[in-house]
């Protein structure tokens, strides 16, 4: 294992000659999938870069404080590339970059093919480049391209072709780099049989089963009705069953992009803790509970439609519930596993242990935040899947207010504290600007804290998401808790800091990558330590990924089968809703009421 | 498998909180009869509901209950016919069933600071029934982004009196 650049190790002579020498950070062993993780992670923070960008202006616009920027009609270009670039494109970049790297260290073994992995991310790198295209494209009259679709992507509201075409290359990128994955894991089975799944290539598995069932959802929406909807090869859709097969992937890709997160949490977060995994079986036992009951969900974002009979609501609805599991047993793994380091710090006491944590290391402040603000998120997260309880908080600020907790904390600020720890070692350069990286995640947090909980409390009220005006005429919106003048101004202050902690972050970032190899030492390696219990705890069961992907199948064929048939059989493109272009009829519409 | 103590506490604790939040919610849809958007409205023409037998020219009609009220409502961006030009008078002390349809792409109707939310899905009809016992009056917003002018497309929803009330005018507005 790579000690080389170990803070102990490189104090020592016989350190320093290593590190001279015989250079063994992570770049230096595995250097095509170092490569492979670099641009990966220089796409995901671009996008983030840009992304939030794009979240200052619309948290000042529709809060009112300073609509200077863009139009009330542009608001939905910029709203689509705020979700496409962040919820798409940042996390899912990074998974890939994140992913290549576990594979390679867990497995011990350099990519199989670096060609076939450049192609891979050159594949998702094209298509995210024409989605972008497709997005931005709405801000110049002059250019044909309009995507102010928003994420997602509702038919028969119809995008640019291009839009629909980027999204299909940049998804078939992600199943390459799967199956880049998988291969990676054959051959090192083929060398190594009856031993154990390493645990990162474990987690990297199932996740990536889970995304191979439920992107088949998007795949068949995407190629078989809304690009042949977009290039006039067909006339109509239905749009209650692009709707669903839109969520029948929306749900796991909420997954899609907590899993890294959760990656980090199982791996990494203890041992930056200063302790150990508490335990690898539950650890497994809870990734194939995401595998087998991420999917059968969908319909729990469906609960207000028409169309899908209550039963189908309450099977998803109970499937949901049972998703809470695998995240309280996390919860206590993560507790657990930092209360272990924190005590061999030193720490005691029932909570004052707490004190002996790292709080200074970027790193583990960054996760260890995420996940504190997780565990808001979750609960807000019930009362969204309570189906009754849920008609209060449909599509109002309650919802971005949850997700901006989940995706928008625990998944992106535990991935900008993996990258604090994970970029020194696929470039083999120390962490830049170590004093913004220490303030980085509190920035963040704070930021967080203060925006999310007034979208909260400003969806009690009945405030609308994905809407350009804070005022409506006919409407006047009563504050629950609070006012909603002081929720605004927390929104737009919590926004403004959100995006000064993006941009901390990406300044760090940089200044690291064009730093000199060499210049200190990185001041991390990538040495996990041994759970306290270990694999041999586990039954071998949990690594027949055979098994868990046929209940898998087995339980989104329960849920979906039938409610997905009696939309199909009474004709797939029927109740025919004809394409209504965005752009094109909105300036129409502006004409005549304009 | 070797589990920790702590560990199996905490499990069963999180199964029995998981099996209480399924409990309160089959409670409310069983016991306490909250009912669901579901399929029950059928479905329509998704360019133009009101040709379709479910559905009728768009306004407030007597139900076949006593106090019970039948309102139709198409949403088209970007407003609620009616709802936006005209508001949507129903009476107090009434039960009232929103029929929701959408005549182009998805929208949102939701009455703000109720539990009347609901998508109008093209090709769908959404059913709603909500009980209102004071006069008030209440928003309506599209809650589904609609298009460019997504946040134009809102209404009103009056709760009058008795007295005040007449349901043939309103069928004909």
């Amino acid at each position: 294992m790579a000690h080389a650049h170990d803070e102990r190790a490189t104090g020592t002579a016989e350190g320093r000659e290593l590190a001279a020498g015989e250079r063994l950070a992570f770049v230096d062993r595995y250097p095509a999938a170092a490569r492979v993780t670099r641009l990966c992670f220089g796409v995901s923070f671009t996008a983030l870069l840009v992304g939030a960008v794009l979240g200052i202006v619309q948290a000042l616009h529709r809060t009112n404080v300073f609509r200077g920027v863009i139009s009330s009609s542009d608001y939905y270009s910029v709203l689509t590339g705020h979700g496409v670039l962040l919820a798409l494109f940042f996390t899912i970049f990074f998974l890939s970059g994140a992913f290549t790297w576990g594979t390679a260290r867990s497995l011990g073994r350099d990519l199989p093919s670096p060609r076939f992995s450049l192609a891979w991310f050159g594949l998702q790198l094209g298509g995210a480049v024409a989605v972008a295209t497709a997005i931005f494209g709405g801000f110049v009259g002059e250019i044909p391209f309009e995507a102010d679709v928003l994420y997602t992507f509702y038919a028969p509201l119809q995008a640019h072709p291009l839009f629909y075409a980027g999204l299909a290359a940049w998804l078939v990128g992600t199943w390459l780099a799967g199956a880049d994955w998988i291969r990676s894991y054959l051959r090192w089975r083929g060398d190594n049989p009856g031993e154990r799944v390493p645990l990162q290539t474990f987690m990297v598995l199932t996740t990536m089963l889970m995304w191979y069932i439920s992107t088949l959802g998007v795949a068949v929406e995407v190629l078989v009705f809304l690009l042949p909807l977009s290039l006039g090869l067909i006339d109509a859709v239905d749009p209650l069953l692009t709707r669903t097969l839109f969520w029948f992937f929306g749900h796991p890709v909420v997954y899609f992009w907590l899993m890294p997160a959760y990656f980090a949490w199982y791996t990494i977060l203890p041992k930056l803790a200063g302790g150990r995994l508490f335990s690898d079986p539950l650890a497994r036992v809870v990734f194939v509970l995401f595998l087998i009951l991420s999917t059968p969900v969908g319909f729990h974002h469906q609960y207000a439609d028409p169309g899908i009979a209550e039963g189908f609501k309450f099977v998803a609805m109970t499937n949901t519930m049972f998703l809470l599991l695998p995240s309280f047993l996390t919860a206590f793994t993560v507790v657990a596993s930092m209360e272990y380091g924190a005590r061999n710090r030193g720490g005691s006491g029932y909570f004052a242990w707490m004190k002996a944590l790292p709080w200074e290391k970027p790193a583990f402040a960054g996760m260890a935040l995420a996940g504190l603000m997780f565990a808001a998120g979750g609960f807000s997260g019930i009362v969204n899947a309570g189906m009754n309880i849920n008609s209060l908080v449909h599509n109002t600020l309650w919802v971005p207010g949850h997700f901006h907790l989940t995706v928008g904390t625990a998944s992106a600020l535990t991935m900008m504290a993996l990258s604090y720890w994970l970029y020194p070692q696929v470039t083999g350069k120390r962490l830049q600007l170590y004093g913004v990286a220490q303030v980085q995640p509190y920035v963040w947090f704070i930021g967080m804290a203060l925006m999310s909980n007034a979208m909260h409390r400003a969806g009690l009220a009945g405030v609308p998401r994905r809407t350009a005006e804070p005022q409506y005429e006919q409407v006047s919106f009563e504050a629950v808790l609070g006012s909603i003048p002081e929720m605004r101004l927390q929104i737009a202050v919590g926004g403004t800091l959100l995006t000064l902690g993006a941009a901390l972050f990406a300044a760090v970032m940089l200044a690291t990558w064009f730093a000199d190899r060499g210049r200190g030492r990185l001041r991390v390696d990538s040495h996990l330590p041994e759970p306290i219990s270990g694999p041999e705890d586990a039954p071998r069961v949990l690594d027949n990924f055979k098994l868990w992907a046929a209940v898998a199948v087995v339980l989104v064929a329960i849920a979906y089968g039938f409610p997905i048939f009696s939309m199909v059989t009474d004709g797939p493109f029927d109740p025919a809703a004809p394409p209504v272009p965005v752009g094109v009829v909105d300036v129409a519409f502006g004409a005549v009421f304009g | 498998m070797h589990v920790h103590r702590f560990e199996r506490v905490w499990l069963v604790a999180a199964l029995g909180m998981i099996v209480l939040f399924i409990g309160t919610v089959t409670y409310g849809a069983v016991a306490a009869g909250y009912g669901m958007v579901d399929a029950e409205g059928g479905q329509v023409d998704a360019t133009d509901p009101t040709t379709s037998e479910s559905f009728r020219e768009p306004g407030v009609y007597e139900g076949n209950e006593s106090d019970h009220y039948d309102v139709y409502v198409e949403a088209r961006r970007f407003a609620f016919i009616p709802g936006s030009a005209d508001p949507i008078r129903v009476p107090a002390d009434s039960t009232v069933t929103f029929h929701v349809a959408s005549a182009d792409v998805l929208h949102g109707f939701e009455v703000a600071g109720t539990n009347i939310n609901t998508m109008a899905i093209p090709g769908q009809k959404a059913m709603v029934t909500a009980e209102f016992d004071e006069p008030a009056e209440y928003g309506i917003v599209c809650n589904e982004y609609c298009g460019a002018a997504h946040h134009d497309m809102a209404g009103t929803l009056e709760v009058v009196p008795q007295s005040e009330f007449n349901a043939t005018a309103e069928a004909s507005a």
